[in-house]
Order: C-alpha cells, then structure tokens, then sequence
C-alpha cells in the first residue's frame, strides 16, 4: 500500500515537471536558438536538418557587427536616447507620482494612464510634421522626448506604489518641523523609494531601449538607435545568419539582463500597478 | 521594500530642520499652499505637449487633404476622409477585420495557454523563482531581435520551424513567406511573448483567492473538477478579464513584429490597421488620409480602456 501510494505522488511529481517543461520550452527555445546562432559559422547556421547540441563555435559573427556597420555609434545612440529619456522622466516623474500617491489624485493618475493606452502610431505623424518643421528630425532631442511616452507613465505608476508605502507620519513630523514639501520630498521621501528611483529607471531605460515605432520614423543617418539598424540588416538578403543572430543577441542581452534586476516590478510596470508581486 | 537601515536615515536627516527657523515656510508660502499643483506641474505640461497637442492636430489634420511630399498646402475637406474609410476603401475594412481578427485568435490562445499554466504552477515546487524569471524574457526583449530570429526560424527551407513541424508528422508549412498561413505565424509569435502576462496575472489572482468556499465544497462532497469550475473560475473571472482587456489594448496596436517579420505581406494578407496607416503616412505621406485612421484606431482603443478603467473602479484590484 505505502509502496503504491509513494510510486503514484512519485509519478505525479514527475507528471508536474514533464507538463512544465513542455510549457517553458518555447521560451527558453527561442533564445538558445539564438545564442547558439549567433556563434554558429554559417554553413552550420544554415544546414538543414539544424543541429542543436553539436556545432563549432566562432566569433566571426560579432566580429562582422563591428567591422561592417558602424555598431558603436548605434549603440551610443542607444544610450543617450534612453538614458535621456530616463533621466528626464525621473525628474518630471518623481514629483507627479508623489504628489498623486500624497494628495490621492486619481484623475491625475487616469489622465498619465491615458499617454499610455493611446496607440502610438496616432502621435507619430503630428511629431513628424512638426519636428521636420523644427529641424528636429534626427536629433536626440527629438527621440529623447517621444521616447517619455513609453517611460513616464511606467514610472510614475510604479512609483505612486512606492511613496504610497512611505509612513504619512514621518512626513507630517517634517512637515511640522519647518520643513517645506520640496524638503520632505526631497529629504524625506525621495531616501525611502530609492530602491522603486532603481527599478523604475531601469524600466524606463529598457522599454526606451526596446523602442522601435518612434525611431524608425524620427531618428536618421546620425541618431540611428540599435533596434532600427538591426531591422535595416534583415533588408539585406545575402546577410549571414550569423551575423543577424549576433545583432539580435547584442541588442537583447543587455535588457534582460537589466529585467533580471528588476523583475519583481516588471509585471507590476507592464499593469500598471494591478499586479503587484 | 525598505529596510531598517534606511528608515534611520531617513529620520535622521529631518531632525536638524528643528533647530531652523521658520523663515522658509513663510518665504514659499505660496508655495507650500499650492504643492500639490506645483509637484505634478512639469509632468502635466510635457505629457500636454507631447500628448494633447498631437492628438488635437491629428484631428485637425484629418479634415484635410495633404501629400506632405508635394508643396500643395492642405486643403479643407471637411468629413471626405472619414467617408472614405467607412464606405469607400475596402482595403481599410480589410484592414479593420484582419485587426480584430488578429487580436481575438492572439487573445484567445494567450488566455487559454496562461490561464492553464497560471492553474498547473499555483503550487509550491522546486524551480518557482526560475519559472517567473522565464516567464518574464519574452516580455521584455528587443521586438526586432525577437522579430528575426523567428524570421530565421520560419525560413520555408532551412528554417527550424519547419524542422520541428516534421520531426512531429505534419507536413511543412510556409509561415510567414505565405498569404495564408502569415497571420497566423505573426500570431504565434505575439503568443510567445505575452502568454507570460496573463499567466503572472492569473497566478497573482489565484494567490489571493480565499481558502473557506474550497473547505465547504469539500465538506459538502465536491469534485475537484466541480470546485475548479464553480468556485475557482467564477472568482477568478475579474482577474482573467483585466487580463484580457490589458492585452486587447496591447494587440490592436501591434505594429512592431508585423513591420519587422512581414510589412504587412505578402499580398496585403499581415496588412492591419497599423501597418496600413504607417505606409499611408510615411511611405506616399497622405497625411491627411492617414490622420484620419488614426482618429479611428484612437477611438476603438479608448473606448477598450473605458471599460477596462470602469472595471478597475468596480473591481478595485
């Protein structure tokens, strides 16, 4: 009896992994498909049937990244774009998302929600006419600012969950201290959500990073971000798989390695905040 | 979130302002009565500027007819334009039906696939911590790295796709290389990457189900299959809507797997309300045609949020 009753959780426990490996395998598939492609030469990259487990490694992949397009210059594009976008969301945003979790403005909370849901593309040729108007195409400038439609709302909703957290009475004692709103933001608030200013920048920073649809319109030969010159590599046909693959790893690592980080909040920036984990 | 360490400081750092004079307060009187407007100021103004502004001068300009390649000024043309989606342009009606079509087969296998994994891994194992950090790469890597790798992978002769197909039985299929079957491999890849969300969403809304309707139905002699389909997914119901309704908004707006693995083909068949108004807009600049597809697609996806916003105020998750 004991035997039985042990071989069948045995055997459910083993059911359990079966059915959750077969659930993950796609995802993890997909980016072992693209690693191991990315270091692939490319008569293996390209044989059929594919290899999964046996090939030879090289870096001829990488190499030709560097050495025929200028990737430097895209990925600093890249990062000025995102870090700008973040930096200036973060000062417009600290203060927003405080000022709606202390005085509970929820219209206000909506109204940033909005900048979200509006599909993207409906911004895009209003920017386009008026920063050809203004020279602004292909500026980081320009980029910059399209960009904190993605990452303001992100930051200012995951942040009214942090300063929602922080006790009212440390502020009010402040308050009652002399000390103005600015300095209770500033001194009081601002130390006790450092680590939500971490995990929101780097949310910022990532989705400005991932960002295709306003670049591929507003940035030019100069202010090329990655994710654009990467798309303009599939329009070659006789473009190595390798290399391709190369690029895609190159462009993607970074973000999720950044995810990883954060990831606790991650679910909570993508619903902003109806997920909390 | 916040440890010990950091609340000291915190402290810490209010307790000479005691010693202070009052001065300050006094100066930014003004000020300090009107925080509350001056705090979320910079953020309103930029969102209005980057917002509002457009979206009045989308409008505007969607009563216009304009090439912004050729000199001409825009010429007035009243409602022409919105007549001419609505009655005059079967390609736009196309477009509209493959959207919603699109949408509904990506939300219908998203929810299926998510819920199902959120009620196989609502249980303590081994391996939970790796299963939510998976599930979280889909979601936030690159779309155009995502888009060429499945472009590598759909390749009809040395794809592994096709690979894979065989190796289960099927005959091999042309994914995304043919006017039938490139929907549905776009919709594939959609899947991939947004399965996650609702499985997490699932998962948080099984976590706080409560405990007392399970101990009843098993006193009053319940299945678990009775259970699961009277208690679990009626209380369940307001988390999976959420869900859908998050990404429904999120789908009608694809744009970026679509431009980058198809562009829209072949033969117009990944054509969606997106990738049609981009190519209008930014590939024979019809401006004012254009705008007025955008007015369209804005008003089907706020009336989405307007639910999904009246359901967060009932629901209040």
């Amino acid at each position: 009896m004991v035997s039985r009753g042990r071989r069948r959780t045995w055997a459910r426990t083993a059911g359990f992994y079966g059915l959750a490996a077969l659930f993950m395998l796609p995802t993890v598939f997909v980016f072992y498909w693209m690693i191991t492609l990315s270091v692939k030469p490319q008569v293996e990259a390209t044989a059929f049937p594919p290899s999964f487990f046996r090939f030879s490694v090289t870096t001829a992949g990488y190499r030709e990244v560097f050495t025929k397009y200028p990737f430097l210059l895209y990925t600093w594009n890249s990062l000025v774009v995102a870090l700008g976008c973040t930096a200036l969301g973060l000062a417009v945003g600290l203060p927003a998302a405080y000022s709606i979790a202390r005085w509970r403005q929820r219209r206000l909370a909506l109204t940033i929600l909005v900048a979200r849901i509006i599909p993207g593309i409906s911004y895009l040729i209003p920017w386009y006419i008026f920063f050809r108007h203004l020279r602004l195409v292909d500026t980081h400038a320009a980029l910059i600012l399209t960009h904190l439609i993605v990452g303001l709302p992100i930051i200012i909703w995951v942040m009214i969950g942090f300063f929602e957290d922080v006790p009212p009475d440390l502020e009010d004692a402040a308050l009652i201290d002399g000390c103005s709103y600015l300095g209770v933001f500033w001194r009081v608030a601002l130390p006790l959500v450092r680590p939500g200013v971490v995990a929101t920048g780097i949310l910022s920073f990532v989705f400005s990073w991932n960002n295709f649809l306003f670049s591929v319109i507003l940035a030019g030969r100069q202010t090329r971000t990655l994710p654009i010159a990467v798309f303009n590599m599939i329009s070659y046909e006789e473009i190595n798989w390798g290399t391709l693959a190369a690029a895609a790893t190159m462009i993607t690592l970074p973000v999720l390695v950044l995810a990883l980080i954060v990831q606790r909040h991650i679910v909570t920036g993508l619903t902003f905040g109806a997920v909390k984990q | 979130m916040n440890g010990p360490a950091e609340t000291t400081s915190g402290a810490r750092a209010v307790v000479p302002a005691v010693g202070r004079a009052r001065a300050p307060r006094r100066l930014g009187n003004w000020g300090h009565r009107n925080a509350r407007w001056l705090f979320p100021a910079p953020a309103v103004l930029l969102v209005a500027a980057i917002i509002v502004y457009p979206i009045v001068y989308t409008v505007w300009m969607s009563l216009q007819d304009w090439f912004a390649s050729s000199l001409t000024l825009p010429k007035f043309i009243g409602l022409a334009n919105y007549r001419k989606i609505l009655v005059g342009d079967p390609r736009f009606r196309e477009a509209v039906v493959r959207t919603l079509y699109f949408t509904g087969l990506v939300i219908a296998g998203e929810t299926v696939l998510g819920v199902a994994m959120a009620l196989l891994f609502n249980r303590e194992f081994w391996g939970r911590g790796l299963l939510r950090t998976l599930a979280i790469l889909p979601m936030v890597a690159t779309p155009v790295a995502i888009g060429l790798v499945f472009v590598m992978m759909y390749h009809p002769t040395l794809g592994v796709a096709n690979y894979l197909v065989t190796l289960i039985g099927l005959a091999p299929f042309k994914w995304t290389y043919s006017s039938g079957t490139a929907l549905y491999a776009l919709a594939v890849v959609d899947i991939w990457q947004w399965t996650p969300l609702i499985m997490l969403i699932a998962l948080a809304g099984l976590a706080s189900l409560p405990q007392e309707p399970y101990e009843a139905a098993r006193i009053d002699g319940a299945t678990s299959l009775q259970a699961f389909w009277h208690i679990t997914l009626p209380l369940l119901r307001p988390a999976i809507v959420v869900a859908v309704l998050f990404r429904a908004i999120d789908a009608i707006k694809t744009f970026d797997i679509i431009f980058i693995m198809t562009q829209g083909g072949p033969a117009n068949s990944t054509e969606t309300i997106n990738i049609l108004l981009f190519n209008q807009a930014f590939s024979y600049f019809n401006m004012g045609y254009a705008s007025s597809m955008a007015v369209a697609l804005f008003a089907v996806v706020m009336g989405a949020s307007l639910i999904l916003i009246k359901l967060r105020r009932t629901a209040a998750w």
